[in-house]
């Protein structure tokens, strides 16, 4: 089965957990920013959460059922429709043969996920099927998705069968959380805080505002904000990046890498962004105010086994939730020669 | 192991540094610890990432925590010296240089007064070693060029740079392994492809393996790619 792609939105990209274990090889990882959100989506159709799914940037995509499909939208709160009709996110939706489902607009967050049940069923490339738009590799063709694409899209499971076919009902989720006016990012000092005055870590890195910068993507976020000085102009030699890295480059204004960095860099990292909170920096945009807070990396640890145990117990409670499949039904009535599209919903 | 450092990347990658220098001695310690890891395969960790001076682990916190790894990396550090590295491994690295494989020749040897044959001489004499791969996939860092042909980058980068392309960078030298824009001197080109996301091993050469460049004629190039 497969789904057509009518208008690709502003940067849709298929991703998974990301492409691990080439690092040492120069290949970055890339996979989803907000894996949180992510795994929610693939929840919704009864996907593990190593099934692709399409990573909207800002405005995403219109796309059309080639057969009876479940899909599912979480991450951020967009406005989706079908057939016109507007639709929930962070629900299991059924789409039949020859509708279309279509973003009109964003109203938090950044990135949202499409989760089909089957997944998207793109070649792998080296054990994944994240699209990395450097090496144009991955997802379809390793670029982002236009008009006229068609996805293809792997075998539903026997649970997400029926809830197609009605005999079971649809998941339904709350949204996921989403960035405020200043969103605090706890950090663990390090790898190369000893660059730096603790006076500028405490006062100044731990206490500043900063304002995520248009040029930002998902290889990295520029912050503008109080400038973080280095103690000396001391170089230092290249080494290892990873998601969260929080690059200080010389004009003092914070880099923080995402998850299409590159694998190492030259510039001193000054701390990295704890992975809990990782999915919440991914839905900032350009234009939103963070803070960092330091912790150590016990604390880091710690939240971080937690942090995956709650996500665990969300999952499990949307495999067990429950709502009533909307019953709209859409007619073509011809009355007096004149057509009429009617839609009928059973309450 | 006076100088080694246990730096922390956040929660879920140790990085250890061997100092702050590029030199053989240091990258051999950052091998050494990566092969002692290989071989004591301890659950929990996911990747390395070998650098000039330091070697990232990256591990799943979840099986493994920060205290227990940075145990058991001190305790490995004292067997560092015990480690034999494997033998010298050198690539042949086929370069056509100059022409229109390499459009700076000319330019890098005016610069030092030589001819071309003498810069080419000077460049494929030594066997250069991978300190690390980086910035994109399959590029390789390499040391031990000589200083007699270090050239400043071009004054303006060019916007595209095709894959296999050698080049001069003040006093390093390198391959493109992906075609990207650069400000690099391009010398030469290889046929062979340093990076194939098609090929069983996508990437040709690791960290620890040392570069000898063969000249070869444009008509042997071309032979090469098909």
């Amino acid at each position: 089965m497969n789904v057509k792609i009518i208008n690709g939105g502003l940067m849709t990209t298929v991703q998974d957990m990301g492409r691990t274990g080439y690092q040492a090889s120069g290949m970055q990882v890339s996979g989803v920013m907000d894996q949180y959100s992510a795994a929610i989506a693939n929840a919704l159709v009864d996907n593990d959460k190593y099934a692709a799914v399409l990573e909207t940037t800002f405005l995403g995509p219109e796309l059309e059922a080639e057969s009876d499909c479940l899909v599912a939208v979480a991450g951020g709160s967009p406005d989706i429709l079908i057939d016109g009709q507007a639709a929930d996110c962070y629900r299991s939706l059924v789409l039949r043969k020859g509708q279309k489902l279509k973003f009109t607009g964003m109203n938090h967050g950044m990135r949202s996920y499409i989760a089909i049940a089957g997944g998207w069923e793109v070649p792998p490339v080296l054990g994944s099927r994240s699209t990395n738009l450097k090496l144009k590799i991955g997802g379809l063709d390793g670029r982002k998705l236009a008009a006229g694409d068609v996805l293809p899209v792997g075998e539903p499971s026997g649970i997400a069968r029926e809830i197609i076919a009605g005999t079971k009902p649809a998941r339904i989720t709350t949204m996921t959380q989403q960035p405020g006016d200043v969103t605090d990012i706890r950090v663990v000092l390090g790898p190369q805080d000893n660059y730096f005055d603790d006076e500028i870590i405490k006062k100044v890195f731990g206490k500043s505002i900063y304002t995520i910068a248009n040029e930002s993507d998902r290889m990295g976020y520029r912050l503008e904000g109080e400038p973080i000085k280095r103690r000396d102009a001391k170089d230092m030699i290249t080494d290892g990046i990873v998601f969260g890295s929080i690059q200080i480059p010389p004009n003092g204004q914070p880099i923080v890498m995402m998850a299409d960095h590159q694998t190492t860099g030259g510039y001193p990292k000054i701390a990295t962004v704890i992975s809990a909170d990782l999915p919440i920096l991914a839905q900032c945009t350009p234009g939103m105010k963070i803070r960092f807070c330091i912790t150590s990396v016990a604390e880091a640890q710690t939240i971080y086994i937690e942090y995956v145990k709650k996500l665990a117990a969300r999952l499990e409670e949307i495999h067990h939730s429950a709502v009533k499949q909307s019953a709209i039904k859409n007619f073509n009535l011809k009355i007096n020669g004149q057509l009429f599209q009617v839609s009928v919903e059973e309450i | 192991m006076n100088n080694v450092k246990i730096l922390t990347c956040g929660d879920k990658a140790i990085s250890v540094e061997f100092g702050q220098e590029i030199s053989l001695d240091i990258n051999h310690q950052v091998t050494a610890l990566k092969m002692l890891l290989d071989k004591a395969s301890i659950s929990g960790i996911e990747e390395m990432v070998p650098t000039y001076c330091s070697l990232m682990i990256i591990y799943d916190p979840l099986v493994l925590n920060y205290l227990t790894l940075k145990d058991k990396l001190v305790c490995m550090l004292k067997d560092l010296n015990s480690v034999e590295l494997p033998e010298k491994q050198v690539i042949e690295i086929p370069v056509a240089y100059g022409g229109e494989y390499g459009p700076d020749l000319a330019e890098v040897a005016a610069a030092h007064n030589m001819t071309e044959e003498e810069v080419i001489k000077i460049h494929s004499a030594p066997e250069y070693p991978i300190y690390m791969l980086g910035f994109v996939a399959g590029f390789p860092y390499l040391g031990g060029m000589d200083k007699s042909i270090a050239t400043p980058r071009k004054q303006s980068p060019r916007l595209k740079i095709e894959s296999g392309s050698v080049g001069i960078a003040g006093e390093q030298t390198g391959i493109y392994s992906v075609e990207s824009p650069g400000g690099w001197q391009i010398i030469g080109r290889t046929p062979l492809r340093l990076y194939d996301a098609d090929r069983e091993k996508p990437v040709l050469l690791s960290a620890g393996q040392y570069i000898k460049f063969k000249p070869i004629t444009e008509d042997e190039f071309k032979a090469m790619v098909e």
